[in-house]
């Protein structure tokens, strides 16, 4: 049961982001140009999507439970780390170059788009990148 | 454009919220997509569930045009950026996505969801820095 929840979580987000029109990089680009022709339709994605994310979430806080009782773990929330100023900035200047966020590229990328398995081949190599290089490299100075 | 344009995009991110819901109620884990990708390439010393919840979820992400296309016919997706520029978007995508534990859905909407301060200040930089980005590309290069 918990295992097919899952799936259908994975696919429900899939069809919210395509319906919301994340899956289309042009839509990301007028988003975020905000002195041009700017778009702020995409604010509503985030609008919706913490609406129904706050009651859940502070469910989760309140009782860490899941329905199934088992704990659910939360990470902190005010650990503010120089990591993760230049790890967002240097996320969102890919953003902003080729309009795709993870979640959207993996979508557009199960539909087959060319640019799309670029972009996912670059991530994962990204990731890579700095789980296993960057990270090592940095634990061997300390 | 009609001024009925934010609908589709409100009810896809209600959706998603919904998603983001059911999958820390019912299994307990953050939807957070650079985060289960990443997690999906650790092969070292890794639990017995590491892998299951997050290749179904990730299966249910690639599958959902395939599912889409029943009901709607799946919206174009305009792509402006050449292979080269693809790339270097890709790599720093998946770069800093690690490097600061999240991305738009991680912290954007459930770190969001959850009033954390941390995400909040992951938020604001990498939306700022994508309208950096978008002001030098779009008015400022001429070719």
């Amino acid at each position: 049961m918990k295992n097919i929840l899952t799936l259908l979580a994975g696919l429900i987000f899939g069809i919210g982001l395509i319906l919301s029109g994340m899956t289309n990089p042009a839509n990301i680009i007028s988003f975020l140009d905000v002195t041009g022709k700017w778009n702020p339709n995409l604010a509503f994605v985030m609008i919706g999507a913490i609406l129904i994310g706050f009651f859940a979430f502070r469910r989760a806080e309140n009782k860490p439970l899941t329905v199934f009782n088992e704990a659910i773990h939360l990470p902190g929330k005010t650990h503010i780390t120089k990591e993760l100023i230049i790890g967002s900035v240097l996320f969102g200047a890919g953003w902003g170059l080729a309009g795709f966020c993870p979640g959207p590229a993996i979508v557009a990328f199960g539909a087959g788009l060319k640019e799309a398995w670029i972009f996912v081949a670059a991530m994962l190599i990204g990731m890579i990148l700095h789980d296993q290089i960057y990270l090592k490299l940095a634990q061997l100075k300390h | 454009m009609s001024d009925l344009t934010f609908i589709s995009p409100l009810v896809g991110g209600l959706l998603i919220g919904l998603s983001a819901a059911i999958l820390i109620l019912t299994s307990g884990k953050i939807a957070g997509i650079s985060g289960i990708v990443g997690a999906l390439m650790q092969v070292k010393n890794t639990p017995k569930d590491h892998y299951l919840w997050r290749i179904l979820f990730i299966a249910g992400l690639l599958s959902s045009s395939y599912v889409y296309k029943f009901f709607a016919p799946l919206p174009t997706s305009e792509i402006s950026a050449s292979n080269s520029t693809l790339i270097i978007a890709g790599l720093l995508v998946g770069f800093g996505t690690r490097m600061s534990s999240g991305c738009t859905s991680g912290h954007g909407i459930c770190g969001l969801s959850r009033l954390s301060v941390r995400s909040l200040v992951a938020t604001i930089s990498f939306m700022v820095t994508g309208v950096i980005i978008c002001y030098l590309l779009l008015h400022w290069t001429k070719f």
